[in-house]
């Protein structure tokens, strides 16, 4: 798809996600996390979905309610427990859903390692710890190191924060963590955005995802203040 | 000096105090990552002088303090998920990048916690290997190998008295032969992690004997307390 496709609706743009599908979802914690569009996925009933994101949710949002409602089978993440990810450890610990943890930086160079064609690649991190057992290994330059291949998905859905109509995408702080890497690694990329602008708006420089890996935009507000229902004002578009 | 009680009944360094003293040697200038807990209070004891820029694997060089009232920022969080600040001068990069620039060798130390560290300099901290316990791992792998020096900040007994410096480690490891320098509420140890014969020097003790070390940990400790302050 060359052109970015704009729809005004959440539930329309995580359309076609099919039962057993892999998707990535962007965010670390709740930054970044794109809401809008979990709550459109729980709500089109997809079932058995392999989810990549940094964690297994939190209290009662996003993430956490998809696991919540028996949707995924399986996470694949760095950092699944926290002090409310109760709806993961329930599920976890009574066998109903399956856990691949992956170091973060292994997590985030596998993803970028998809997006960039690369057919695999080696890392000290992990050598000689449970998280490299059965791996293959290499010493090089003196240094020992472990043979990652690359994560891919069927669906990216990602939060940014400004885009322009080509889908050239903008974000905020700290909520851009695995958005960049995650649209680049999916077969369909869809962003949720504070606001789409006219193509000129933005300053081309300031440009962090290019709108070749954006398939499909929805424009939701500011939802970063989500979790106490306060918005901010948000910055300039550059 | 603050002090707390051990296990033991010993008078050590509180945890402020032990974070100071992680804090005094990390060199001027430098780019720190600090772990998740204990080693997030080494910051209280940095000062502008220093010129020390922290790193947060969620995105960001140029962390500032933690949050508060109207600064709060859901978008600008720590790696604990913390809502923190910017310093003038920071700068925000996706995670690819930001593991990048930690497993590339780019940051100059990291502190970590842990529930134990070998003489070898092993360090392990994500996993307790009990089945009931979920494993939550995070970047604590990258950070082990990924900074030009990995300091460890713990007590040196745990509840039950046993020394968490060990000859090795029974909890599933973190890194292999990574950490330099371990900070306890009892002494400071630096590792030599030469593989053929690894060496760990007590540099400081704090109400404890370097031969009491020995005992309760079980190695043959070298006694650097006399010495000079060593190189950073």
């Amino acid at each position: 798809m060359s052109v970015v496709e704009i729809v005004t609706a959440p539930f329309d743009a995580v359309a076609g996600i099919p039962d057993g599908a892999t998707v990535m979802i962007g965010g670390f914690g709740e930054a970044g996390q794109p809401v809008a569009l979990i709550e459109a996925l729980l709500e089109r009933g997809a079932r058995d979905l392999v989810v990549v994101n940094n964690n297994a949710g939190s209290a009662e949002v996003g993430l956490a309610r998809l696991i919540a409602a028996d949707r995924v089978r399986k996470v694949i993440c760095s950092f699944p427990r926290q002090t409310d990810s109760w709806h993961f450890d329930e599920k976890y610990r009574a066998g109903k859903i399956e856990l691949e943890l992956v170091p973060q930086g292994n997590l985030a160079e596998r993803i970028r390692a998809a997006g960039a064609g690369i057919g695999a690649f080696y890392t000290p991190t992990g050598y000689g710890t449970l998280l490299a057992a059965g791996k293959e290994t290499r010493e090089i330059d003196g240094r020992h190191h472990v043979l990652e291949y690359p994560l891919r998905a069927d669906f990216a859905l990602i939060r940014a924060h400004v885009a322009d109509e080509h889908g050239n995408l903008t974000y905020r702080r700290t909520a851009r963590n695995f958005g960049p890497i995650m649209a680049a690694a999916a077969t369909t990329t869809v962003a949720e955005v504070t606001r789409i602008v006219p193509a000129g708006d933005l300053d081309p420089e300031n440009v962090v995802t290019p709108g070749i890996y954006v398939d499909r935009m929805v424009a939701v507000g500011a939802t970063s203040g989500a979790r106490d229902g306060a918005l901010h004002t948000t910055g300039a578009a550059t | 000096m603050t002090e707390a009680v051990s296990a033991t009944g010993r008078r050590g360094l509180d945890r402020a105090g032990i974070a100071r003293a992680a804090a005094r040697d990390i060199p001027h200038g430098s780019y720190v990552n600090l772990g998740i807990g204990l080693p997030t209070m080494v910051s209280a004891y940095l000062h502008p002088q220093d010129e020390v820029t922290l790193h947060t694997e969620n995105g960001m060089l140029g962390m500032g303090p933690e949050a508060t009232g109207d600064d709060i920022d859901p978008d600008l969080i720590n790696a604990g998920k913390v809502p923190v600040t910017e310093r003038p001068g920071a700068s925000y990069f996706h995670h690819a990048d930001s593991f990048a620039m930690m497993r590339g060798g780019h940051l100059d130390v990291c502190v970590l916690g842990a529930y134990q560290v070998s003489a070898a300099g092993d360090l392990a901290n994500w996993h307790t290997g009990r089945a009931q316990d979920i494993p939550a791992v995070g970047g604590a792998m990258d950070l082990a190998i990924g900074a030009k020096q990995t300091f460890v900040m713990m007590t040196l007994l745990d509840r039950q008295g046993n020394a968490k410096l060990v000859g090795t480690c029974t909890y599933p490891l973190t890194g292999v032969g990574c950490v330099r320098r371990v900070y306890t509420d009892l002494a400071i140890f630096v590792l030599a992690s030469d593989a053929q014969s690894p060496t760990v020097t007590v540099t400081a003790t704090f109400d404890a004997t370097v031969e009491e070390l020995r005992e309760l940990t079980g190695l043959p400790l070298l006694d650097g307390t006399g010495d000079a302050a060593p190189p950073r």
